[in-house]
């Protein structure tokens, strides 16, 4: 195998190729990033059972071919190369790099050893590569973190016809945001729960190149998400086991109390007020005519109080929240303002959106539920 | 430090406790050796243990020793029963009561000489109230410290009392054998005989570097301590667990999956239980095991936040087991414990949403109801059903 690659185009290949990689793989094979020259193009590519990642370049192929070589140290080697054409040549169980007059020698691993990557499911539609990162962002703050917990790390992508949902919640909060897309039938209908991080990363990595495709293999296909854009091609396995049942049952039937306030001066009040509340305490919230009271901590320690300008609507209500959840929310509304509903009890969640101005009506878009901390007396 | 100076502190422990509810609960029992426990012993009355039966014995042994021996099946409820009206006398005698288990604590009688009398007088009139009220035989051990007057109810026993007064501590104290100490265990006791020191007169006779060298600089100044009668420890009430735990011994007979599932759901539905019973929440859970080989190992698992629901901690106790599975099909397991820890009080409490289909905290409270008012038994999980039922040890309120 003999090709040659602009240097940038190598260490971008490389470098997203190599991101998923494990750090301690499972099997030594794993480690490898899998390079294939035919024709005029190349193709990068990694996994780790979980997550495959797939990159294909033009470039000049001199002789087809197929190798592995460490992963790592072909994404450092080619960050550090110098910017002129890079020369890639295998040759028995021996990879050489030059670049310049830079010159790299690594060992292959064998390639006969290495799992045969997932193919990429059938395009369910195109998304706007912006929006799905956005979207993705805004719902994975309420994931789930713990591994012990499978089903509540994930993503929830739920596909009726146009209208894309993603879900997540960790169990204390939940996020949901809806957006459209351009589905490959109109009548498609599709359940998938994705590794949260996974899906954060791919739509990170790929969502500045434009549309994405979303691919949904479910049945005889091995149960696999794939997302494409730009030459890049990656899948994840989805989650087995049910994610909540019924979610939307979760969002309060009745609203009481809504709350305006700007984003910037609660997020800011938030953590001011948060530095006295100690571990598990929270950060309590009155809302009244033209104000929200931020209050923390307790007469036995440190006291914080601040208030702020709020349009409050409906009886006055107080709760309190794990400063933490609410600031995630409210920091995920990518909005001036937020709108806060409310029931009549501080023991049902609060329902945070984003608006545009004191006076605008949520579009439903985006809405993050937390649960308040009770506290007695 | 303050260290009282009159013998203030009751060790009252009752004798042979099962044992002695049943005798109390059959007379045809008394005055005959009893063993209470089908396989292993759970206790002995007086007349088997003067046969050498000792609780923990395998079965068979208990009975070659004593095959007059009378054995019942334990009656844990009857025991709890009885264990809460001898706590209730405690308390009548004094509001510092500091249980240790079902069957002894520690009481303060200091300061209620005008009212109730000497505390030599208050724990022959504890004894009185116990065998009157309850029919069971107690021994109490009357000193200055803790540890003093547990030594005395031990020497006491059985339906004894004993009064070390300070002037004659020393006197007491120093003939006993080393092994009377807390703290020294088989191991201990070696390393002390070897080098002549045999009762505890001897211990205190050994500088306390000299005897951190031979145990440790920790252990030394402990017996140290207790040698020479000091121990500043006061009787508290109400002291607060750092962790609810409960195990299960499994025997040699290797498990299926399906059945060591149904010991961890019982110790889960067993613990949590008492966790929200405590109005307490846990953030960790701690999976104790002892393989075939009788080693051990431990695993855990801390939550984000902490919580008292029984699916939740079950989720994690079973993913604790899920993960050393290879390890238990190769060594086999004799013991599985589940302990939560990382305990703090349910107010204030991040609440959960309610994303369980099958109920949440609801279920739990009603389940915890129900058992409360008509029994553990009246409603308990399918899995459970028709399996031998573990023994649940009567203890303390957490």
């Amino acid at each position: 195998m003999k090709f040659r690659l602009d240097r940038d185009v190598l260490a971008e290949a490389v470098a997203w190729t190599a991101r998923t990689l494990p750090n301690r793989p499972t099997v030594p094979v794993l480690a490898g990033l899998r390079i294939d020259a035919s024709d005029t193009q190349v193709t990068f590519s990694s996994f780790d059972y979980e997550v495959s990642g797939r990159v294909s370049v033009e470039a000049d192929v001199a002789d087809g071919g197929t190798v592995l070589v460490s992963g790592r140290l072909l994404a450092d080697i080619a960050r550090s190369l110098p910017n002129k054409p890079v020369d890639l040549h295998a040759d028995g169980s021996k990879v050489t790099i030059t670049c310049g007059s830079a010159r790299f020698t690594l060992l292959t691993l064998p390639v006969e050893e290495y799992p045969d990557l997932p193919s990429m499911p059938d395009s369910s539609g195109t998304v706007d590569g912006t929006v799905l990162a956005e979207a993705v962002t805004q719902v994975a703050v309420a994931a789930g973190r713990d591994d012990m917990l499978p089903t509540l790390t994930g993503i929830r992508i739920e596909i009726e016809g146009e209208t894309v949902t993603l879900g997540a919640t960790d169990r204390y909060r939940l996020a949901v945001r809806e957006f459209t897309w351009n589905p490959g039938t109109p009548d498609i209908s599709a359940v998938a729960l994705v590794p949260a991080r996974t899906l954060v990363d791919a739509a990170k990595t790929l969502g500045p190149a434009g549309q994405v495709t979303l691919a949904l293999g479910t049945g005889s296909q091995d149960s696999l998400l794939g997302l494409a854009a730009g030459g890049r091609h990656t899948t994840s396995r989805l989650i087995d086991g049910e994610w909540v049942p019924n979610y939307r049952r979760l969002f309060p039937a009745e609203t009481a109390t809504v709350a305006r306030v700007e984003i910037s001066a609660l997020v800011e009040s938030v953590k001011r007020v948060a530095l006295v509340a100690e571990r598990n305490t929270p950060v309590r919230l009155a809302f009244d005519e033209g104000q929200v009271v931020l209050e923390a901590g307790s007469g036995e320690d440190a006291q914080a109080s601040e208030a702020l300008p709020a349009e409050v609507q409906g009886p006055a209500i107080a709760t309190g929240f794990n400063p933490g959840y609410l600031l995630d929310g409210l920091q995920a509304l990518g909005t001036p303002f937020a709108h806060l509903s409310f029931t009549d009890t501080p023991l049902k969640p609060v329902v945070i959106q984003g608006v545009a101005s004191l006076e605008a009506e949520p579009d439903g878009g985006y809405r993050y539920l937390a649960m308040p901390i009770r506290l007695s007396g | 430090m303050f260290v009282a100076r009159a013998a203030n502190i009751l060790h009252a422990d009752l004798d042979a406790f099962y044992a002695s509810v049943e005798q109390r609960d059959d007379p045809d029992l008394r005055g005959r050796p009893v063993i209470v426990g089908m396989g292993v012993v759970l206790a002995a009355s007086y007349e088997a243990k003067a046969h050498g039966v000792r609780t923990a014995m395998g079965g068979r042994q208990a009975r070659r020793l004593c095959p007059d021996a009378v054995v019942v099946s334990p009656r844990m409820s009857a025991y709890s029963a009885a264990s809460e009206a001898v706590f209730e006398v405690f308390r009548q005698t004094t509001p510092l009561v500091e249980g240790i288990s079902i069957d002894e604590a520690f009481l303060d009688v200091g300061g209620l000489a005008l009212i109730s009398g000497s505390p030599a007088d208050i724990a022959a009139r504890l004894r009185r109230e116990v065998l009157r009220k309850v029919g069971l035989p107690i021994t109490v051990g009357v000193a200055r410290t803790k540890f003093l007057a547990k030594v005395a109810s031990a020497v006491a026993k059985p339906d004894g009392l004993l009064v070390v007064e300070p002037d004659r501590e020393q006197e007491f104290l120093h003939p006993l054998p080393i092994e009377r100490l807390w703290g020294v265990g088989e191991k201990t006791a070696v390393k002390l005989r070897r080098r002549g020191i045999m009762t505890v007169g001897d211990i205190a006779l050994v500088p306390e570097r000299s005897l951190a060298a031979i145990v440790g600089p920790a252990a030394g100044r402990h017996l140290h301590a207790l040698a020479t009668g000091r121990d500043p420890r006061r009787v508290v009430v109400g002291v607060r667990r750092h962790s609810i735990g409960s195990q299960h011994a499994l025997g040699h007979r290797s498990r299926t999956p399906a059945e060591l599932d149904a010991v961890v759901v019982g110790i889960i539905d067993r613990v949590t239980r008492r966790l929200r019973a405590a109005r307490r929440v846990a953030r960790t859970v701690v999976l104790r095991l002892r393989f075939g080989d009788y080693t051990r190992a431990t695993r855990s698992h801390t939550l984000a936040e902490p919580t008292s629901h029984t699916g939740q901690l079950l989720t994690v106790a079973r993913s604790l087991v899920a993960a050393v599975g290879p390890t238990i099909e190769q060594r086999g397991l004799t013991l599985v414990g589940v302990a939560l820890s990382n305990l703090e009080d349910d107010d204030p409490l991040q609440l959960p949403l309610p994303i369980d289909r099958h109920g949440g905290a609801a279920l739990d409270a009603t389940i915890d109801d129900v058992r409360d008012r008509f029994g553990t038994r009246a409603v308990t999980r399918a899995v459970l059903l028709n399996r031998d039922e573990a023994l649940v040890m009567p203890m303390l309120p957490d």
